[in-house]
């Protein structure tokens, strides 16, 4: 088990990068305590994908250091780093035996035959795969396989940090769920610090104790899942975190106040000195429709269940709202308010309120 | 799932009736050739299996079988694994690859009589470059023409030039199919490149291992044009294949009985171990 | 790693070697090939090349060659696809059967089947045509086309199919305009091969041919004339062999590795 440190980390996969656009991963500074639960959460070419391959050692980086527990391990390979890597396709040895596959790193380690026997089966245990260890691993379903290739990372008690890379892509929905809840039970048994690799905001948001959001190779935001939903530092994570995501609404900036529609909105606090286009940032969670406020009319209803998404017209913006109870019907007339401790104000994407005390 | 569906016999209708006119009719002159006795003229006599028997117990056949079997063992002993090799060391990505695959595939592109006198010319013993090489620089005594070894060492290297490329090609598509994740999954389980090799890549490989196995078993226990052009079976009988026996029997002194029954005989043995190797190669697949 | 693409530089070189020394061949006055080793054309001549444009019964050999190998690439596609495309999709009686019977084709040694395909073709009247000869090269080239062709098809998704029925396509235009695109790589290897097979084969093409369909490689032994071995000649003649290879296997290269990784056996 081991902190892990990332300072200055930079990446480009060309030999001469020329401008920032060469560039997979611009400047990343990070630190994850030990024993940890973390998500890297973003969309493909984001380059979470390529800040896990330089933690595990595939990739060097063209800048910068990663330490673990303050070693320096920029220039190691993956064997001699102790970590271990789930991938997006289950990777098994399929004339292996299930057995066998889970003690392959530890008898290439060079570990003796009882204690890979007491590891082996006391991970199968907590994988409930007791019961096929005698089985060829090419004939099990692909969960059991995803399965066995996050045993062969847990078998090991040397591993500085567990990697899954989109661990779930493969598996069926319906058992999906199931097998997130056993990696939660498992990080909880084991206490071993890992990272979980994601596009899908359910899955990082229910694994991790923090979620890194990246965008474009930066990191956007780091915070808790709570933290995330409540108060998006950017109006990237504003939009990519949240079903449906943010109302990002222009608006203009004069008098140290900001307009929409010509109405003056009140935001969670002061707004901070800038310039830049800016936007009013607002969840449709904290719009509520009434009888004060901006005038609107309801273009669009849709009933999802426990609550309807209403889609509602400000002049020509439309701004989204989430309502418990009845909704209005469409074409209606109606005045939305948002709450103010939840608007806030966005200077080219990034946050530009000052959080009320 | 496959549905089921008769009207399919429509669109293999076609490949049928080519294949059948092309295989079935010829097969039932060779068979009805193979029981007769002719004196020529067209007269033909009822003989029974007695082809069959003479030839079971000819020694010539014999002979000619053992050569044929030998050959197509060292043929596979060196084409294989010198093919798996050569896949494995090949680069994954990158412009050689294009190069790398069509300068090794050009030999399979030659008609078989040019590679039989294309090494012919190498080899000649005073002017030819391999003969030259031989004789002159390293002082060997080597003339395939006269030595028996030498043809055979001669052939066996025309193979493995001409036909080792069919079983790279193949092993290097096995490898390439396989997903960068299990190279990383195995550096990061600390296997060395043996392990890498044995639990990885020839399991990989096993499926196109099998077609090669088996294209390079029936297309050595056929190969006839290059070793007639090369050395026309000889110095005496010494590279004489069942092949070219057949050939010689067949057109050379027009017996028709025995060429048939050979035939049957020789397209019998490439069929069950054709099926043999099939049956071993993918006997553990359904479990 | 270096050390490791020292194995292919290796063996391409030996697989050069052989090549070499024929086109070097080819530049030579039979004179000079005769009188002693030399390891480049110390007097270089065109004279076999010209001899070979310029003589009817070697161009038209070649020209020959090239047609029946074309017709033989064009019908195993053509009747392959609809075999193909019914192994790939639908169960039907005999189909196992049939697969395994297709392939023992491809196994039948020429040498067995020289003497009755020539009874055959001359009975039907096709002794000496091209297309007795693309016929004739079917036998093992159908079953591989098959067989390539059978595996791409099989990594095309049934949806596919089922989509265009749904989107009003009858079978032909769905199967020309939507089925063929999707499988282009399959046809491109598949054609490779049958191309391949067709070329370099000899003894069933110099069996069934006499002068009017006569190969280039048959026509290679004139060669060995009165005079002895013309081998400038021959060389010539033979590096002339390699060229559609060479430009057939260019325009395939990147899909040859892909073609048999997909086959099933």
């Amino acid at each position: 088990m081991a902190k892990i440190t990332l300072s200055d980390l930079k990446h480009s996969y060309y030999d001469n990068p020329k401008g920032p656009d060469d560039y997979a991963l611009k400047e990343i500074d990070l630190e994850w305590s030990d024993g940890g639960a973390y998500a890297l959460l973003g969309p493909s070419g984001c380059g979470k994908s390529t800040l896990l391959n330089i933690i595990s050692g595939l990739l060097t980086p063209s800048n910068g250091k990663i330490l673990f527990d303050d070693k320096d391990v920029t220039h190691l390979p993956p064997n001699q780093r102790n970590i271990a890597q789930v991938f997006q396709f289950p990777v098994i040895y399929d004339t292996m035996t299930v057995f066998d596959n889970l003690a392959f790193p530890l008898r290439n380690r060079g570990v003796d035959e009882t204690t890979v026997n007491t590891r082996v089966m006391a991970i199968a245990e907590m994988l409930e795969v007791t019961d096929m260890m005698g089985k060829k691993a090419a004939g099990l379903s692909p969960d059991n396989k995803q399965k066995i290739s996050m045993g062969r990372g847990l078998v090991r008690d040397d591993v500085n940090v567990v990697m899954f890379d989109e661990p779930l892509t493969v598996i069926d929905p319906h058992l999906k769920w199931k097998l997130r809840s056993k990696l939660k039970e498992l990080h909880q048994k084991v206490r071993a610090t890992m990272i979980y690799v994601t596009h899908d905001q359910t899955e990082a948001l229910t694994f991790a104790d923090q979620v890194v959001v990246m965008q474009d190779g930066e990191i956007v935001q780091i915070g808790t899942p709570v933290e995330l939903f409540e108060r998006p530092a950017h109006t990237f994570v504003g939009h990519f975190i949240g079903s449906p995501g943010m109302n990002v609404l222009p608006c203009e900036v004069r008098d140290g106040g900001a307009f929409f529609e010509n109405t003056l909105i009140t935001l969670e606090g002061e707004i901070e000195q800038g310039t830049g286009t800016a936007q009013i940032g607002v969840r449709p969670e904290f719009v509520t429709l009434g009888d004060h406020g901006l005038p609107a009319f309801v273009h669009k209803v849709s009933d999802v269940g426990r609550h309807a998404v209403v889609e509602a017209k400000v002049g020509h913006e439309t701004v989204k709202a989430i309502i418990e109870g009845e909704a209005p019907l469409q074409g209606a007339a109606t005045h939305l308010s948002f709450d103010p401790s939840k608007t806030r104000l966005y200077r080219d994407g990034w946050i530009a309120t000052r959080a009320a005390e | 799932m496959k549905t089921q569906n008769q009207k399919a016999w429509f669109f293999v209708l076609p490949v049928l009736l080519l294949v059948a006119f092309n295989a079935l009719i010829p097969m039932m002159t060779v068979v009805n050739y193979s029981v007769q006795e002719t004196f020529g003229n067209n007269v033909f006599f009822w003989h029974g299996v007695g082809w069959f028997e003479d030839l079971l117990n000819s020694e010539r056949f014999h002979a000619a079988l053992g050569r044929q079997i030998l050959f197509t063992t060292i043929i596979l002993l060196i084409e294989i694994p010198l093919g798996i090799v050569i896949a494995l060391a090949m680069p994954r990505k990158g412009i050689w690859v294009p190069v790398c695959l069509v300068l090794m595939a050009l030999p399979m592109l030659i008609p078989w009589n040019v590679v039989g006198a294309m090494w012919n010319i190498f080899t000649l013993p005073d002017i030819g470059l391999l003969g030259y090489l031989m004789n002159t620089t390293l002082g060997i005594d080597y003339d395939m023409t006269q030595d028996p070894f030498a043809a055979w060492v001669t052939i066996v290297t025309m193979d493995v030039w001409h036909w080792t490329s069919l079983v790279v090609l193949l092993c290097y598509a096995g490898l390439v199919s396989i997903p960068d994740a299990y190279y990383q999954a195995a550096k990061i389980d600390g296997a060395s490149s043996w392990s890498v090799f044995r639990y990885i890549q020839l399991p990989k490989m096993k499926q196109v291992l099998t077609i090669a196995i088996l294209l390079r078993f029936m297309d050595s226990f056929n190969i006839y044009t290059e070793v007639f052009v090369m050395t026309g079976g000889g110095p005496g009988n010494s590279t004489t294949f069942l092949s070219i026996d057949l050939v010689k029997i067949a057109l050379g002194q027009f017996d028709l009985g025995p060429a048939a029954a050979m035939s049957l005989i020789y397209f019998a043995i490439t069929l069950l171990v054709s099926w043999l190797f099939y049956t071993l190669m993918t006997k553990d697949d359904g479990k | 790693m270096r050390k490791r693409s020292l194995i292919p530089i290796l063996y391409i070189l030996f697989l050069m070697l052989p090549i070499y020394w024929l086109i070097a061949m080819s530049f030579k006055t039979t004179n000079e090939i005769l009188s002693g080793f030399s390891l480049f054309p110390q007097t270089f001549t065109w004279d076999n090349y010209i001899t070979i444009f310029t003589d009817p019964s070697w161009y038209w050999a070649y020209v020959n060659s090239i047609i029946y190998v074309s017709l033989n690439t064009v019908i195993s596609i053509c009747v392959a696809l609809p075999a193909a495309y019914a192994f790939s999709r639908y169960r039907f009686l005999g189909d196992k059967t049939l697969f395994f019977w297709l392939l023992t084709n491809r196994m039948a040694p020429a040498a067995v089947f020289v003497l009755p395909f020539f009874q055959l073709y001359s009975a039907v009247g096709l002794f000496d045509t091209h297309i007795a000869v693309a016929l004739a090269h079917c036998l093992f080239n159908i079953p591989l086309a098959v067989w390539i062709l059978e595996g791409f098809m099989s990594g095309v998704p049934k949806e596919l199919d089922e989509t265009a029925y749904i989107d009003g396509y009858s079978f032909p235009r769905f199967f020309i305009t939507i089925f063929l695109p999707a499988i282009k790589a399959g046809v491109g290897v598949a054609a490779f091969f049958c191309f391949m097979f067709s070329w370099v084969e000899l003894l069933l093409a110099k069996n069934l041919t006499a002068v009017y369909a006569k190969p280039i490689a048959a026509e290679m032994t004139k060669t060995a004339s009165s005079a002895g071995y013309e081998l400038g000649l021959l060389a010539a003649a033979g590096t002339l062999t390699i060229i559609p290879g060479a430009i057939v296997i260019y325009f395939v290269r990147n899909y040859i590795a892909k073609g048999f990784a997909l086959g099933r056996v």
